[in-house]
């Protein structure tokens, strides 16, 4: 009975540009409980200051074989092998430790020159084709899938099979069955990549951590689901930043501005991840031990979901916080989560914004949307939220 | 003030070095962080202190000498 009074978890946004309203609601409580659309219930974190706790806290895992995990679609349960965003330490720690290197500050930059080539290539193509044209697919997903290929080491050739099967995967509506076959064709597909790189291991990411299998760091299966992570997490996050911030930067006015002040880039991009936290639904967690907040105890076993999208929003931290402004005083956005699982790659997808905020801004400051803004297709069912299309002239 | 990394708990997220370049970089062998100025003066405190409430892991800490 008691289930019944359970709350529906904020989900639909009732304005594309914010969070569900919601989410205002409970984060001015403490964390209170909901009904997932899986049908489970947990708590819900809506708090800056409690999600970056929480998210540093030990006492919450990230093991989704555990029993009772929280999901917040239905999900087949866990069988074999994750990646390492779902696993703990040591075995997160080790995984991880493997891949370090290849995301340092200093690395990542290094990256710069190549980039900004990838971009230029990209526009010119765009520009020729043009006016209009959709920002989506001529622009914010190639460049991100084709640097994230290039650093892992996968044949961009096949970029039309992983971006169609990682936006199944990603889809929150799609039947069950449709999800699990797009992770399986995915999986195969970066199986005998893998495999490839083992016999001739060449000079990217994935040949680099190969060898690790026959010196015993990882398994076949541990890369496997690592290539996948990378491969996924790498374009599909960037891209909707890309497309939904070109977007955001066009509504609000602020386009002009970075046009006629380039050096707007590093705060104007900041400023974007924090107002659209593109892991919209937020990142679930279970209890290994109580754990009180705001005068909550919330017991071992219970589920959490730490909404990032919430934690942005919040008013203790960024003052007057649905309001985009590049010029706020900086505090310490979570787009990028917290704790040990933050964002390995957030180096790279900030100096992919840097980058094509730049290009775009010096190349096309007469952009501008084709189609009325009510016209634009939000992607409000998947993980990532974004845009399936931006149509635009110049 | 006395900046120091506790290298048991950084996991080379890079943080530390995005918000404060001139304070922090990263080693080859691990991507660990690496304190370029354990000894920041008046004006790199408020920087130092900044990375350090950013650093994901808490492995950062800024104190009295």
């Amino acid at each position: 009975m008691e289930k019944l009074e359970v709350p529906e978890m904020p989900w639909t946004r009732e304005d594309a540009f914010h969070p569900p309203a919601g989410l205002a609601g409970l984060r001015a409580g403490p964390p209170a409980r909901v009904r997932l659309p899986s049908g489970q219930t947990a708590w819900l974190v809506a708090r800056h200051a409690d999600a970056r706790a929480l998210l540093s806290d030990p006492r919450l895992s990230s093991d989704e074989t555990r029993p009772h995990y929280p999901q917040l679609i239905p999900v087949p349960p866990a069988t074999g092998t994750l990646s390492f965003l779902r696993m703990d330490d040591p075995d997160h720690g080790r995984l991880r430790r493997l891949l370090t290197t290849e995301f340092t500050v200093r690395r990542i930059n290094a990256m710069r020159p190549g980039i900004e080539r990838t971009v230029a290539e990209s526009l010119d193509a765009m520009v020729e084709k043009g006016p209009p044209a959709d920002l989506v697919r001529d622009f914010a997903l190639p460049i991100p899938s084709q640097v994230i290929c290039q650093l892992l080491g996968v044949p961009y050739d096949d970029h039309e099979f992983f971006q169609d099967r990682s936006a199944k995967i990603l889809e929150t509506n799609a039947p069950l069955e449709e999800g699990a076959r797009a992770m399986g064709e995915l999986t195969d597909y970066l199986a005998s990549l893998v495999d490839a790189k083992v016999r001739e291991p060449g000079d990217d990411l994935l040949g680099r951590v190969a060898p690790g299998i026959a010196e015993g760091r990882l398994t076949r299966d541990e890369l496997v689901f690592m290539a996948g992570l990378l491969l996924i997490a790498g374009h599909e996050t960037t891209a909707n930043m890309i497309a939904l911030g070109t977007l955001t930067l066009l509504v609000t006015g602020e386009w002009a501005a970075l046009c006629a002040d380039p050096a707007r880039v590093g705060a104007t991009t900041e400023e974007l991840l924090r107002h659209l936290t593109v892991v919209q639904f937020g990142l679930v967690r279970t209890l290994l031990e109580p754990v009180t907040v705001d005068g909550v105890t919330m017991e071992a076993g219970d589920g959490v979901v730490i909404s990032l999208t919430a934690a942005n929003r919040d008013g203790a931290h960024f003052p007057d916080p649905d309001a985009f402004d590049p010029d706020r005083a900086q505090g310490h956005h979570v787009a990028f989560g917290f704790g040990m699982h933050q964002c390995l790659g957030a180096a790279l997808a900030r100096l992919e914004m840097d980058v094509v905020f730049t290009a775009l801004a010096a190349r096309l400051p007469g952009l501008r949307l084709a189609v009325p803004v009510e016209d634009v297709p939000f992607r409000h069912d998947q993980f990532v939220y974004g845009l399936d299309a931006l149509p635009v002239a110049w | 003030m006395r900046l120091r990394a506790d290298l048991d708990r950084c996991r080379g997220a890079g943080q530390c070095v995005f918000t404060a370049p001139d304070l922090f970089d990263q080693d080859d062998a691990a991507g660990l962080v690496v304190v370029l100025d354990p000894a920041p003066g008046p004006d790199r405190q408020p920087l130092a202190a900044r990375a350090a409430d950013a650093c994901p892991n808490r492995a950062l800490t800024l104190s009295p000498d």
